[in-house]
């Protein structure tokens, strides 16, 4: 310790007192920081303006053709609205030996209502964010279920350009690809039979 | 070639003087006292405003759905209550009223409202509001003692009824100045009803002037308390070790 | 900076070893814990650390505005309204600027004056009131091309008729202020160029300039009320008597400083942001007009001593000449000044006297050029009180050059007021 007033000041010296407000003054003051600093790290996050562009959106499903698969904005996100038919939606338990996660137990890629084998509300209507879970590009559809060069047994879903990642037509990852987790389903919900709103749970979901 | 800064300073000594004159000529306002914190009123003065204002006026900086946040009102109600030109709820209350129709019509363009009061003050909007007269001699049939020559006629007339003006008799060389305003024809309102409605409109255009008025308000307090607890914290630490110091 | 003669090192290991390599826990030391600085400041002594403190906070809060901002003519005005209702905590951040500028001013003229009451610009310290002085030209400049940004009436504006200032420089004056401006008026070219100096160039400056500013000033040792040099009475271990540890004792002592301002700071930031218009003026919360000019057109608060003195005087050039002449005066009053004695509570009577009517002239200038009178006596007075400004340091060298001042006797100690 310094004692720059000569020697009487130092034998009156509380050291314990001096302890104690140094660290109380520090605590204090570093939480008054910290505080401080929330606003400038929250500032961070979506305006209200990015918000308002975030806003529900409500899109026409009734145009879109059985086995056709039609690209929505949501956010600036590819929505991606498929139309499954019969037979695809029959082959797609068929595949849960290869796939990472057949039924959907990751909770953050999906609402709960749509953690079903198909993955939607109702079976033929897939809504998905059509975003690669690995890296983020979007994935292309291959709706045929035809042999494809990535896959002999191909069964029709999707396919991704960057690092060829595949999904079922659920959106369901194979394994043995780059990325990890299915694709992610939004919130929605029906306000009609032919118009969905993206963004939006249904009255009554979580 | 200093004729354009010269030019330059010669307006800028006109408008001063103007100004000068301008001043000489402006009607003392009214104290406004609008409360911000007397919800009820700034929702009524939205009402208002969205009845008789914005048709014609914008708040472009200004979302409905922030509106309802601040003011406690649900969606449901601004949308039924406010939104009388099929905007959505997140989008800023613009008019519906073309710009350059306006401007054909009133000479200008209707001013945008976001920041009037912040623009202008809050006894000068409630003062404005208060102030009009009718007055041939004009375009659009309307004066207004706070603001001469204004292109705007009275938007609450069927509240407020209609004034005329009562001139002090000219002085040599000035134009007859404007003494009073007699309410010739009675409105919806009482006088007293209207007051509380002009009040009850800028405590509106205030809160859109600063919508984080609250925010900031709130937050203030614990800030301060905050300090004061830092301050005297800092002053126990000051004097345990100035103790050394003789 | 010379390295400690007895080679102090951290204890700490891992530090020690850094310390070999790159000397930096011993250059603090060396400037906290064994600067040692008067004993006896009083209150006028807070500025210097507080001035620091604005300095951290306009840079942190600049940063977070540029994150929002949009510099463009079409552009600013709305993106200064989005900051303030669309992005989250944008108000506090861009009060605690807008608040944060007007306090720079109000605690640098404080530091300022500080200097004239105890003589701190004198020998030795001439050099530190020079590097002081072109911090404070450096903050004119941040400050008025950051009030131009956000493109208001006041704004656009302030920019014109300060650039047109100018044009006041003979033969090349009318290039010179197109040259400034980029185009005819000021437009997208001037702010965005004022954008990158407010943001970029004369922070460096700022920074670097303090850093200087505070090289200096532990060159020879902080100045005191007393004026007397304390490394002229040194202990037997050569440290000063009068003298204490910057830290930790001038480190609490300036936190109770910094914990008073920023209660006067937050009661303005959360309960007057304009300041009664003085802050943030009316009219800026306009989008600039070219075709209009606002009714009082006047600068900021802190340059209304300037402009009044410029508005005063009958004569384009005259005007401007005075203007930078009221600023580029004080460069020189280390030098204007010959009296011995620095502090004003042993100095003559004469000098007291003065420095107080220098005072109030400074701020009654400032009153006047705010502009909220209309009243044409006011150009007089302005005209009067621009003499007296200037006769300060006409008297100032007169009264110490001829003799004329009559001193008190210096202690050979400082003195202690509790």
């Amino acid at each position: 310790m310094p004692h720059p007033a000569g020697p009487q000041g130092i034998d009156e010296v509380d050291h314990g007192r001096r302890r104690f407000l140094t660290a109380t003054t520090a605590v204090v003051g570093g939480a008054g920081v910290v505080a401080a600093a929330l606003p400038f790290i929250q500032s961070w996050e979506p305006s209200a303006r990015a918000l308002a562009a975030g806003a529900p959106v409500t899109i026409d499903i009734s145009k879109i053709e059985a086995g056709q698969m039609v690209r929505f904005a949501w956010r600036s996100l590819p929505i991606f609205v498929v139309n499954r038919t019969s037979k695809q939606l029959a082959d797609l338990p068929g595949l849960d030996p290869r796939l990472r996660d057949p039924h959907s137990q990751e909770t953050s890629q999906q609402p709960p209502y749509c953690q079903n084998t198909w993955r939607s509300i109702k079976p033929e209507w897939l809504v998905m964010i059509g975003i690669c879970t690995h890296l983020g590009c979007v994935p292309d559809y291959y709706g045929q279920i035809r042999p494809e060069p990535f896959d002999a047994h191909w069964k029709g879903g999707f396919f991704c350009p960057c690092h060829k990642s595949r999904y079922d037509l659920a959106g369901r990852v194979f394994q043995g690809v780059p990325a990890p987790l299915n694709m992610v389903i939004p919130p929605y919900h029906y306000i009609d039979d032919t118009h969905v709103r993206i963004g939006v749970n249904p009255k009554g979901a979580a | 070639m200093n004729k354009r800064l010269w030019c330059g300073l010669l307006l800028g000594f006109a408008l001063a003087a103007g100004a000068v004159h301008a001043e000489e000529a402006a009607a003392t306002l009214y104290p406004a006292n609008v409360n911000l914190n007397d919800r009820a009123s700034v929702q009524r003065g939205a009402r208002i405003f969205f009845n008789y204002c914005a048709g014609c006026h914008s708040l472009e900086y200004m979302r409905y759905s922030r509106i309802a946040s601040d003011l406690g009102l649900t969606e449901q109600q601004v949308m039924s209550n406010l939104v009388f030109n099929g905007a959505k709820f997140d989008d800023p209350a613009l008019s519906s009223m073309p710009a350059a129709d306006a401007a054909k019509w009133f000479g200008r363009a209707p001013p945008d409202l976001s920041l009037e009061v912040r623009a202008k003050g809050a006894d000068w909007v409630y003062s404005y509001l208060k102030s009009f007269y009718l007055d041939p001699t004009r375009p659009v049939g309307w004066n207004n003692t706070v603001f001469p020559s204004t292109s705007m006629p009275d938007p609450l007339w069927s509240l407020q009824g209609v004034q005329t003006a009562v001139f002090a008799p000219a002085k040599p060389g000035r134009d007859a100045r404007v003494e009073k305003l007699d309410l010739s024809r009675p409105g919806l309102e009482t006088p007293q009803q209207f007051d509380r409605t002009a009040r009850d409109v800028t405590a509106f255009l205030a809160y859109v002037a600063e919508p984080n008025v609250y925010e900031r308000e709130r937050l203030g307090v614990w800030v301060i308390l905050y300090l004061v607890a830092f301050s005297l914290l800092a002053l126990f630490l000051k004097h345990e070790y100035w103790k050394d110091v003789h | 900076m010379a390295a400690a003669p007895d080679a102090w090192k951290p204890r700490n290991k891992a530090l020690a070893w850094i310390e070999d390599r790159l000397p930096i826990f011993g250059f603090m030391r060396a400037h906290t814990a064994e600067y040692y600085a008067p004993k006896n400041f009083n209150f006028m002594y807070y500025f210097g650390s507080l001035a620091m403190l604005v300095l951290v906070n306009q840079i942190v809060t600049g940063i977070f505005l540029t994150m929002n901002f949009n510099p463009s003519a079409a552009g600013a005005f709305a993106s200064v309204e989005y900051i303030m209702r669309d992005v989250e905590w944008g108000w506090l951040i861009r009060y605690m600027h807008t608040t944060g500028a007007s306090l720079f001013f109000v605690v640098v003229y404080l530091h300022m004056f500080r200097a004239l009451m105890y003589g701190s610009y004198k020998q030795p310290r001439e050099l530190l009131w020079v590097i002081g002085m072109l911090i404070y030209l450096a903050l004119m400049a941040e400050a008025f091309m950051g009030y131009v940004l956000p493109w208001g009436q006041m704004s656009f504006w302030g920019a014109k008729v300060i650039i047109s200032l100018f044009g006041a420089v003979p033969v090349i004056g009318n290039r010179l202020v197109e040259w400034i401006m980029g185009d005819f008026l000021p437009a997208d070219a001037t702010l965005n160029r004022f954008f990158a100096l407010h943001v970029i160039a004369l922070p460096l400056v700022l920074l670097l300039l303090v850093v200087l500013h505070l090289g200096a000033l532990h060159t020879s040792g902080s100045n005191n009320p007393d004026g007397i040099e304390i490394k002229q009475h040194k202990g037997p271990d050569g440290k000063p008597l009068d003298g204490i540890p910057f830290h930790p004792y001038y480190t609490v002592k300036d936190l109770v400083g910094v914990g008073f301002f920023l209660l006067i700071a937050a009661f303005i930031i959360f309960y007057q942001p304009t300041f009664f218009g003085l802050f943030l003026e009316k009219d800026n919360f306009v989008p600039a007009n070219p075709l209009v000019t606002p009714a009082a057109i006047h600068p900021v608060w802190y340059f209304t001593p300037f402009y009044a003195m410029l508005r005063s005087i009958p004569s384009k050039g005259l005007g401007v000449l005075t203007l930078f002449a009221a600023v580029a005066v004080l460069f020189f009053l280390p030098w204007i000044d010959r009296g011995r004695v620095k502090s004003m509570r042993y100095r003559g009577s004469g000098y007291k006297i003065a420095i107080a009517v220098f005072a109030l002239t400074f701020i009654w200038l400032g009153k006047i050029g705010i502009g909220e009178s209309t009243w044409i006596g006011d150009t007089y007075i302005a005209r009067a009180l621009t003499v007296v400004y200037f006769a300060f340091f006409v008297f100032l060298w007169a009264y110490t050059y001829f003799g004329w001042e009559k001193t008190k006797p210096v202690p050979e100690r400082v003195t202690m007021h509790e």
